[in-house]
């Protein structure tokens, strides 16, 4: 069988770009291997553990479950995309950091896409609404519980309630 | 002199992990790898009599295909232990790289090598694989029947190895009239370590050496097992160890790295990658040993112990790996956190047709605290007594010297913690409020200590190596042989080296990749020794070049050296406290010096012949729903004397990690077989029940800073205690709740439904 | 890097009966949360794919003029729950969608894929049996559509035809007027789970909120199929607002259901849980209906 090859053109990490992807590829293939965003991490690759979640058209997806294909047209967004072009880290990459909610740090990128997708919500929420919106995610160092704090303080800050 | 030490420093390594761009081994492997498939054994224990290849040969993008009749007969370790010069306490040597007798199902038989993931693939399912079958056995006193199936034949009666403990009279004592007689049979699960990042390494050649890079906590020992594997001097292996996700001891294994190594051998050096899938990861790298207890507790009336009889069975599995070690540490926890003049012990390690059990966290203590702790709440319901105030009577005291590993009880830990631990859950309010509950929803509190030790001396070599080099700048590349995988230490590290030289903590560049051509040697992340052991060698070592710094300060500042020292990155004289030049200037005198060029620079070892105690407790608050089988944790507390905090916030962190585990090893984890297959049923991430955020309350984690002595930073053991006690505490709440005392481990509403059943609850 | 043979991605709703025709080995591929599983595990290792999921057409949740809530198949389960008219009509699917996996998941799960797999444990399966939901398929001939229980045939197994592919998931009014229910997943864990036993109850009450005028329930992983429990329905029909109803009620699943043993669970444990889901489901829609237990 001679592979077959779709050109796709997307926006990934506020870039349009053109590329002939392997149908049989999925957007963490792409993205790792095409574009060398390695912050896309490899921990089930079935949807268990949420290493691979990435932001498409603002909605959080993991991105092993997701052909490469599928990424003609969308909008993609991943963990290299937070920081600022001049080099100041996101809030709540740095909420992460003074949280000390990063340990071996593999989950941590997907993590913190699941948390843009919760604070570009622009609302409230409470512990436990957050505890459900983060549940995609496993993470065996921290117990989450750092993670939550992270997530709570950059939420309350854009909201101005700290 | 102390600056940073105690102070929540920000993690070294946290700017890059949250930036994205922290490189871990797959994601620094060439595109160009070949790529590798393993093809694991379906049957759970025989001989594989033929591998037939041709079919899978065939597909477009296989490069080559090797079988279990290819490898060298060259049987090798696994375990991340120290070596022995000792050959009678080295480990043993029964693995090979791909195996003829399988002996779990999961076992390696082939390996395919294709140029893409897919061809690896679709040429694995063509690979066909005939055996002959022989019987197997998955439990681990049914394996040590006389009619058992053998595994190994060096094992009769697949003991890998036989420990007892004889104190006192166990027999004479237990005779003394009036005695209560407490028994209890406690059961602890196979489980997984589950780090996020499976075990992944790639290996290729250059200048006839092997380079392999791992995702592991051990290079150094990687190194030897792979020179061992394939029969090479250990200096033809380099393995770099680059960020880790995670190891829980998993990693504390030498896992596919010879496999990987030989490969690139039979390649030509190119670069081959060995890449574990999930389901791999939970069968066929390590599990955490299941141990079945037998306690039989004599107490008299007042509640002392008048003699024990401990048995433990631990399930070893298809092969040897840190074996004997494991259970032999959890048995040694009995005598002394409750002392008895009359204790008879043994403990056995057996093998069976499981996946094979190494290193996890706790090594030993998980399993022994589900066991001790369950019993010491059994026998405080026997004397009608309340387990907190009944622990404080029995609970190893001040003082308390251990005479083997002359480990010493410094201050009254165990009851600053409880007390600790009481106050902050409170305990005694939550313990009289949930007496006589009747009703389907019922709730309860309870408790559980834990003992353990810090890294593994007198048992093994505790040595710690460190290199120092002084950069033109003032600042200083600082690496030792103890390896960052997540838990922290290289930031604790970096704080140790800036206030042992004197210097700014920004002004230490921990070395984070270790490289063992350039890495000083130290055996790697275990023990939860990382903090109390590199302590000493990078004190030593920080002690040689601030000497050197100084001599050298001799010569710019024409003052006698008594005078100088070494400030914060500057060199002052004390006598006036005038700052004379900065570090910097220095050094940069020192490398471009016309007159005398030097390169500062220090290294050292440091063998440690001292050991520590580090305990804790945790208490427990549950909601037990009756008719659902479930129960749901409301709070839960951890304390820890782990010495004097170098890091308060990654401590805490750390405590987190580990209670999650132990929740998890208490309620939900369990990794399951097919005992007509011995086929392991739930090896993915949706059918193990690792906690999820959903799964817990708010994690507390509590300190008592008794400074540790022998210590040169006052610290000791964290990494692993924190997942010692949880399960328990949460299983004498459960019997606080419902009365009814559950020995197995996870209490999966499974395992309620049954007990709850059989209590008349349901 | 999928096994995959090849992959048709289909435009339309007409694109994807004319590739279904054309490559009649072809698996439908919508969100990909299962089939792409399973393609990874071997099961469906190089088969050729036909992807709908880039049809937006069938997306999103509308209000018919006869009142009928149609779902497009590919509505995820994340929009399903914040959808509006779900809200108001059928909360209870919206609940029961949003215990699916975790969030990513329901962000690219659909309702289609749900209910096509034909899985016993599907999430939203329970609660559409529990409210006589109705399937549309559309094929070369147009378009069809079937209750729900008539859709699934076996374990795994629906009725779709070559040539279809299902394109909305319907609730006709008389089933949600007045109506409120309750859904409750059983599992191990609180998220990333999925069902032991799922129980979907319903009740519509009397003017007077003092008896049951329908009650219906429905069940995930009580047999190979989801399934409706005629006995229970009818032990709680016409019945008073009693601790009694309740009991007789949830008992009488035990006539309906048939789990088996596996590992996951045993029949015993499956048969006492799903009493007492029945049981709390039942009061639950009664609270959430305005009426309270004599």
């Amino acid at each position: 069988m001679s592979n077959q090859y779709k050109l796709i053109r997307c926006t990934i990490n506020g870039k349009t770009v053109e590329r002939m992807v392997d149908v049989r590829a999925s957007l963490t293939d792409m993205l790792r291997n095409d574009f060398r965003l390695t912050s896309v991490k490899k921990g089930c690759e079935v949807g268990e553990c949420g290493a691979c979640n990435v932001l498409i058209n603002g909605e959080c997806f993991n991105s092993c479950l997701y052909l490469a294909a599928w990424a003609d047209g969308k909008n993609i967004r991943t963990a290299e995309d937070l920081m600022a072009p001049d080099g100041e880290l996101a809030d709540i990459q740095q909420a992460f950091i003074d949280e000390a909610a990063i340990q071996c740090g593999f989950c941590t990128p997907g993590f913190l896409m699941t948390a843009v997708e919760i604070l570009e919500s622009g609302k409230e929420y409470t512990d436990e609404e957050l505890r459900k919106l983060l549940s995609g995610h496993l993470c065996r160092c921290t117990g989450y519980e750092n993670i939550l704090r992270a997530v709570k303080k950059t939420m309350l800050r854009r909201l101005g309630k700290v | 002199m102390s600056k940073t030490v105690g102070q929540s420093m920000l993690r070294v390594d946290a700017f890059d992990k949250a930036a994205g761009r922290a490189k871990y081994t797959d994601d620094l492997c060439d595109r160009s790898a070949l790529v590798t498939r393993i093809i694991h054994s379906t049957i759970a224990h025989g001989m594989v009599k033929r591998v037939d290849t041709a079919q899978a040969e065939q597909v477009p993008g296989v490069v080559k295909i090797f079988t279990c009749f290819d490898v060298p007969d060259l049987p090798f370790p696994t375990a991340g232990h120290p070596w022995s010069t000792d050959p009678h306490h080295q480990d043993v040597a029964d693995r090979l790289l791909l195996n003829r007798h399988v002996r779990y199902y999961g076992d390696e038989v082939a390996v395919v090598v294709a140029e893409d993931e897919v061809s690896a693939a679709q040429a694995a399912r063509l690979v066909q694989v005939e055996y002959d079958e022989y019987p197997f056995v998955l439990d681990v006193q049914q394996a040590m029947a006389p009619d058992a199936p053998q595994i190994h034949t060096e094992y009769p009666g697949n003991i890998l190895a036989h420990t007892q403990i004889r104190t006192g009279d166990y027999e004479s004592a237990c005779k003394e009239p009036g005695l209560i007689k407490v028994e209890g049979w406690y059961d602890t699960p196979t489980v997984q370590h589950c780090h996020i990042e499976n075990h992944v390494c790639s290996a290729y050649m250059e200048g006839g050496r092997i380079t392999v890079t791992s995702s592991t906590q051990i290079p150094h020992i990687v190194r030897r097992v792979c020179g061992q594997a394939l029969g090479i001097p250990w200096g033809k292996v380099r393995i770099i160890k680059p960020y880790i996700g995670g190891g829980f001891g998993n990693k504390q294994d030498a896992l596919y790295e010879p496999l990987c190594a030989w490969l690139t051998t039979r390649l030509g050096g190119r670069l081959v990658k060995v890449d574990c899938s999930r389901e791999e990861t939970f069968v066929s790298n390590r599990v955490r040993h299941a141990i079945r207890t037998h306690i039989i507790s004599w107490v008299r009336p007042d509640g002392s112990f008048a003699a024990r009889k401990i048995e433990c069975f631990s399930n070893q599995g298809g092969y040897a790996s840190h074996g004997h070690g494991i259970v032999a540490k959890g048995m040694g926890a009995f005598p002394q956190i409750y002392p008895c003049p009359n204790v008879e012990g043994d403990a056995y390690t057996v093998f069976t047709n499981r996946p094979s059990a190494g290193a996890m966290r706790g090594y030993g203590i998980p399993q022994a605290m589900w066991a001790g702790e369950s019993h010491i709440d059994d026998v405080a319901r026997a004397l009608g007594r309340e387990p907190s105030e009944y622990r404080r009577q029995i609970v190893m005291p001040q003082g308390y010297v251990d005479p083997f590993s002359k480990n010493e009880n410094y201050y009254d830990t165990f009851r600053q913690v409880m007390d600790k631990g009481m106050a902050a859950i409170g305990y005694e309010k939550k313990r009289k409020e949930y007496e006589n509950q009747t009703g389907p929803v019922r709730r309860g509190v309870g408790m559980a200590l834990f003992w353990y030790n810090t890294a593994v001396w007198p048992i093994s070599l505790e040595s710690s190596s460190c290199r120092m080099v002084l950069n033109q700048d003032g600042s200083v590349q600082v690496q030792t042989g103890e390896t960052e995988i997540g838990q922290g230490c290289d930031t604790a590290f970096a704080q140790m080296a800036a206030d042992a030289i004197g210097i700014p903590f920004g002004d230490v560049h921990i070395v984070s990749t270790q490289d063992t051509d350039v890495t000083p040697f130290g055996t790697g992340a275990y023990a939860s020794r990382q903090t109390y052991i590199g302590g000493f060698a990078l004190r030593q070592t920080a002690q040689l070049l601030r000497d050197r710094i100084l001599t050298y300060a001799v010569e710019l500042t024409r003052q006698m050296k008594e005078n100088l020292d070494l400030i914060n990155g500057r060199i002052v004289r004390i006598t006036d406290g005038r700052e004379l030049m900065t570090l910097g200037e220095l050094a940069t005198e020192a490398l471009y010096s016309l007159t005398h060029s030097q390169h500062i620079t220090a290294e050292s070892t440091y063998q440690i012949k001292n050991n520590a105690y580090s305990f804790g407790c945790t208490f427990a608050e549950v909601e037990v729903d009756i008719p659902m089988c479930k129960v749901k944790l409301l709070n839960i507390v951890n304390v820890h004397d782990c010495g004097k905090l170098i890091n308060p916030a990654l401590a805490e962190a750390q405590v987190h990690g580990g209670m999650s585990m132990g929740i998890g090893y208490g309620l939900s984890e369990q990794l399951l077989f097919d005992e007509r297959t011995g086929k392991p049923l739930n090896n993915n991430l949706l059918d193990y029940k690792l906690s999820t955020f959903m799964d817990h309350p708010h994690l507390q984690a509590l300190f008592v800073e008794n400074p540790e002595p022998t210590s040169p930073y006052g610290t000791k053991a964290l990494g692993e205690p924190p997942a010692c006690s949880p399960a328990p505490a949460i299983r004498n709440a459960v019997l606080q709740a419902t009365g009814v005392a559950v020995n197995n481990a996870p209490m999966t509403p499974h395992v309620l439904f049954a007990r709850f059943k059989a209590e008349g609850l349901l | 890097m999928y096994d995959l043979k090849a992959l048709y991605e289909a435009q339309s709703v007409q694109d994807a009966v004319r590739l279904r025709l054309e490559h009649p080995q072809a698996q439908i591929l919508a969100g990909g949360t299962d089939v792409l599983v399973q393609m990874r595990e071997g099961k469906r290792a190089g088969k050729e794919l036909i992807s709908i999921y880039g049809i937006d057409a069938l997306r999103g949740v509308a209000l018919e003029e006869d009142g009928t809530i149609r779902i497009g198949s590919l509505t995820s389960f994340s929009h399903i729950t914040k959808d509006p008219i779900i809200q108001k009509y059928i909360n209870v699917l919206g609940e029961a969608v949003d215990m699916v996996g975790g969030p990513q998941i329901r962000n690219a799960g659909t309702i289609g894929g749900n209910t096509c797999n034909g899985v016993t444990s599907a999430d939203s399966a329970s609660t559409l049996f529990a409210w006589d939901a109705v399937v549309e398929l559309t094929g070369g001939n147009g378009v069809r559509k079937l209750p729900i229980q008539d859709f699934y045939i076996s374990a795994g197994k629906v009725d779709i035809r070559p040539d279809e592919i299902q394109t909305a998931v319907l609730i006709p009014k008389a089933s949600y007027e007045s109506c409120f229910g309750h859904y409750i997943k059983y599992a191990m864990r609180n998220a990333m789970d999925i069902a032991t036993t799922g129980c979907s109850v319903n009740v519509v009450l009397s003017e007077d909120k003092k008896s049951i005028v329908r009650a219906r329930i429905a069940y995930g992983v009580a047999g190979p199929i989801p399934l409706r429990c005629s006995h229970a329905e009818a032990a709680a029909q016409g019945r008073s607002l009693t601790e009694e109803t309740a009991e007789a009620f949830s008992s009488a699943v035990l006539e309906d259901i048939h789990p088996r043993d596996s590992w996951r669970a045993s029949k015993a444990f499956r048969e006492h849980i799903a009493v007492e889901l029945a049981k709390r489901g039942l009061k639950e829609s009664i609270r959430l209906a305005g009426g309270e237990l004599a």
